[in-house]
């Protein structure tokens, strides 16, 4: 059964290989149109089949394992929510590392939990490679473009079916080059490849918290193993040290506060990047970990208050900013790290089930969205809401997908998002946690901005006046042409099917449903929409936004978090950085040519010697002979 | 007769022969002072034959070489000094510095005396 | 040597005689050194010569005392005559006969005079040889030449047919190097 799931992974590796090597060969270099159709059309075909056997595997993995008897090899799996769903796991070592003191085992495990993300992963990195053969059609570096996020895929499988925690950071690390190779995908656009470095930054420094909080628990444990790490007997300061550690990574990952400021200018990269990587999987791998790792993070009970205060300031703060962004992208970036809030907030109340529930249905429902904001922003070819406006007519497949992903974003009935948001509210409700009542007046504040934000989307996108106008020729690295139809046929098609599971995947928790909080978040999420819709009903010309008054530019900025972390990081280190620099060219460099020059200088004197006149050569070669014989006489 | 007598007639001779090569500025004075050292060898080396009582009388021997020897020495010697003043019209040893470094006064000053030879050889060394 | 040495005082007749011609040659030589004019450095080289001559007589070297006026008196300093002729010397004063080397040149002459006369005077401030004349005459000094030192007396000849074709190739301006 273990080789199923190395397959799985090992699928997308190899069509991120071919696709690297292979999509050009033969006719490589020469740079035609013809020769770029073809690479396309062959990357295409590497990017789509093996997802698709990845697919294929994954879902009769999963029927296997709901077929499956419960099993008591994995201890910790008993109690555990997805017991229940998917009981059968299984677990396989391929090889060990022996390190010298802690061992590496190349393990790899498949159980409830993985298999449910996993299908989440597939699925969306299918429907955005598929997606992306129109998208980016035309594009020369198609190629890529698809391997990149075949390997982006792979990676994020490996993260996933990990059974080890250091194979888990690799893919991990794998994860975060592809999002700063694909963020900065058109890099011939400065802003691009800043804001991809930017984002490969802040997540780094996140990573170096996770490396070692890897570390602290691997030798606590004397096992990277997550079996054992999770069974061993670890004392709690140790565990509140190691868990802490881990939750930086989190949050550079999950994007969450106090690092949450590259996700938005991750928005430079492909929309369908944005749906796969910075909506639906990546961005939710924090989430996984933390879900994965739920038993250490419950015994040590600070570092679920931390994650409570953070869940609770992002959630409010990026739904805020949604509120007032004018880029379609940009809002669906702070609406992630709204929703990716709520589940750590889930995950911080107590509840790794609404969490995980949440991260299904936001992923679905996200990259749906996200995939549909693409069709929009390719029809228009601007990605400001300013520019779009009563689109419903022109692309009615669009706008009927996006309805639905924006329902969802709001918690409407029957939607997906629904059900989840309102299982991680209840979870929140019936907290005992300190930071509770906070965290959940946050949380239902959250819902009313939510449903402004996503009603406010919604209509300046649809409805009202429309402004589309044939805008200029696109700036270089924008994939938009304005035709005024229908996106084609390979993009519409992954937006349909996103569709369903971000319409339907609500009612596996149909049965759960806490009906009393669910009313109350509802009304808050209509009640938020309601006011958006009578600000636009007065003026539909005018952005809904103004009704934050003078709070609007704070809510635009991102209440100037990136403007702060400028002034009190990046200023001081550039500053730093130039001292170095000087320093080192006139204090070293000074030292050193200083040293030169004083030779120099010092051979001049005794240059002075050979000035060519035998005499005084001689007259030295006398002294000298003079001096060594008193000198031996003297002294022998 | 006190060995030591002739012994430092010798000596005293001998280091007025090295001021003379050391001090003085035309060749032929040079030459002159080698003499002079060498006459001091030559007194030193009758005096030690008389005192030793050489049988073999080599001493003396070695003195008439040495003399002989000067005696070629000083014809070489000329010989030069001649070709010298010949090419440059001076016989000044302290201006004769083709040995110098050429280029050294950009570092080290100008040289001492730059006249006369020192100029051919800046010519010379820049076409 | 295994005589019993006289005492310093008094001097012997030959010991005066000699110490005045080796003043005699002492401060003729300073004046070689010293003297503003070339001419008067050759004559008082001849002095200087020609005192030594005589201290060689006094020690009983008489052939090597002839051989010194000979050459050196005959030869020598009228080569060295030519020499300042031939370069054009002027005849009379000449201001820079000494280079800026010279008061180098006063200590390090000063320094070697100081530390040669401390070392003989300390080695051979007692040794004490009787004068016995005949010894440097030219039979006894003949005989050895030609019996023990004759080989290097030949090669000595080829030196100096040696320094003969030497000093021609030097001073003949029509012979010229290989280019």
């Amino acid at each position: 059964m273990i080789s199923v799931v190395v397959l799985i992974v090992l699928l997308p590796f190899v069509a991120a290989v071919a696709g690297l090597l292979g999509s050009r060969w033969p006719r490589g270099g020469s740079r035609t149109k013809e020769n770029d159709r073809a690479a396309a059309r062959r990357a295409a075909w590497f990017a789509i089949a093996p997802v698709t056997g990845s697919l294929l595997l994954t879902l009769w993995l999963a029927s296997w394992s709901a077929r499956a008897l419960p099993r008591g090899s994995a201890s910790y799996t008993g109690a555990r929510f997805w017991a229940g769903l998917l009981p059968g796991s299984t677990e396989g070592t391929l090889t060990m590392v022996e390190t010298g003191s802690v061992p590496i085992s190349f393990t790899l495990r498949a159980d409830g939990l993985s298999i449910l993300i996993g299908v989440l992963v597939v699925v969306v990195a299918l429907a955005v490679q598929v997606y992306s053969v129109g998208y980016m059609r035309d594009d020369p570096r198609h190629p890529s473009y698809s391997a990149f996020i075949s390997l982006f895929t792979s990676a994020m499988l490996l993260v996933v079916y990990a059974g080890d925690l250091i194979v888990l950071y690799a893919g991990w690390e794998i994860m975060g080059l592809c999002s700063y190779l694909l963020i900065g995908h058109w890099w011939e656009d400065r802003a691009n490849s800043r804001a991809a470095v930017k984002a490969f930054l802040v997540t780094r420094l996140g990573d170096v918290g996770f490396l070692f909080g890897i570390f602290t628990l691997g030798f606590a444990a004397g096992s990277f193993r997550i079996d054992d790490v999770l069974s061993a007997d670890i004392p709690r300061g140790t565990l509140i040290t190691a868990t802490m550690l881990l939750l930086a990574g989190v949050a550079g990952k999950s994007a969450q506060v106090p690092l949450q400021t590259w996700l938005p200018d991750a928005m430079a990269g492909p929309t369908p990047i944005s749906a796969l990587i910075h909506a639906a999987t990546m961005v939710a791998a924090g989430i996984f970990i933390v879900a994965r790792l739920y038993p250490a993070f419950l015994g040590a009970q600070p570092t679920l208050d931390v994650l409570a205060v953070v869940a609770a300031i992002g959630m409010l703060g990026a739904a805020l900013a949604a509120l007032a962004q004018d880029d379609l992208k940009r809002v669906l970036a702070y609406s992630t790290i709204s929703q990716l809030a709520y589940m750590a907030a889930g995950l911080a109340a107590g509840s790794d089930k609404a969490a995980i529930f949440h991260l299904l249905t936001h992923g679905a429902f996200k990259a749906l969205l996200f995939l549909g904001a693409g069709a929009v922003i390719h029809h228009v070819g601007s990605n400001l809401m300013t520019h779009m406006g009563g689109l419903r007519t022109s692309i009615p497949i669009t706008f009927a997908a996006m309805t639905v992903g924006f329902a969802a974003l709001m918690g409407l009935p029957p939607a997906s998002g629904f059900f989840s948001k309102d299982a991680v509210i209840a979870a929140i409700e019936h907290s005992h946690s300190p930071a509770q009542p906070f965290l959940y007046g946050a949380a239902l504040l959250t819902v009313g901005v939510t449903g402004a934000y996503a009603m406010r989307a919604w209509l300046r996108t649809f409805f009202g006046p429309a402004r589309v106008e044939a805008l200029p020729e696109p700036p270089p690295g924008t994939a938009h042409v304005f035709d005024g139809r229908e996106a084609p046929r390979s993009m519409l098609w992954p937006i349909g099917v996103l569709a369903v599971p971000a319409l339907l995947l609500g009612f596996a928790g149909v049965t759960e449903v806490d009906w009393g909080s669910a009313l109350v978040s509802l009304i808050v999420a209509l009640l938020g929409a309601g006011v958006v819709y009578a600000f636009w009903r007065g003026a539909p010309h005018q952005d809904p936004a103004r009704m934050l008054g003078p709070f609007r530019t704070a809510c635009e900025r991102a209440f100037y978090v990136d403007e702060a972390y400028r002034a009190v990081f990046a200023r001081p280190v550039l500053r730093l950085a130039r001292g170095v620099v000087r320093t080192d060219g006139q204090v070293v460099d000074g030292a050193v040519r200083g040293a030169g020059r004083l030779t120099m200088s010092l051979s001049g004197f005794v240059r002075l010697a050979q000035n060519g006149n035998a005499q005084l050569y001689v007259t030295g070669l006398l002294a000298g002979l003079l001096l060594i014989t008193v000198a031996a006489v003297v002294l022998g | 007769m006190h060995i030591v007598y002739p012994v430092v007639v010798s000596a005293l001779l001998f280091s007025i022969g090295v001021y003379g090569v050391l001090a003085r500025r035309n060749a032929i004075l040079v030459l002159m002072s080698v003499e002079l050292m060498l006459n001091a060898v030559n007194l030193n080396l009758v005096a030690f034959d008389v005192w030793l009582r050489d049988r073999l009388h080599g001493g003396q021997v070695l003195t008439l070489f040495v003399i002989v020897i000067a005696a070629a020495e000083i014809g070489l010697g000329l010989a030069i000094v001649l070709a010298v003043y010949r090419n440059r019209q001076s016989i000044d040893v302290d201006r004769l510095r083709d040995l110098s470094e050429t280029g050294a006064s950009e570092e080290a000053g100008p040289p001492e005396e730059p006249v006369g030879v020192g100029e051919d050889a800046d010519r010379e060394a820049r076409p | 040597m295994t005589f019993e040495a006289p005492g310093f005082w008094p001097p012997s007749g030959p010991e005066v005689v000699f110490l005045l011609l080796g003043v005699v040659a002492v401060g003729s030589a300073l004046l070689v050194v010293t003297t503003r004019q070339l001419v008067h450095a050759a004559l008082w080289l001849v002095l200087c010569f020609g005192a030594l001559a005589g201290g060689y007589l006094v020690l009983t070297a008489e052939f090597v005392a002839w051989v010194q006026v000979l050459i050196y008196v005959g030869a020598i300093v009228v080569l060295l005559l030519f020499g300042i002729m031939l370069t054009r010397a002027p005849i009379g004063r000449s201001a820079d006969l000494d280079s800026g080397n010279r008061w180098a040149a006063v200590l390090v002459a000063l320094a070697t005079a100081g530390v040669l006369v401390s070392v003989v005077v300390a080695g051979f401030g007692t040794a004490y040889a009787p004068l016995e004349p005949g010894q440097g005459a030219a039979k006894p000094l003949g005989s050895s030449i030609f019996r023990t030192w004759v080989l290097p007396f030949e090669a000595l000849s080829v030196l100096l047919l040696a320094a003969l074709i030497g000093a021609i190739v030097l001073s003949r301006t029509d012979i010229r190097g290989r280019e």
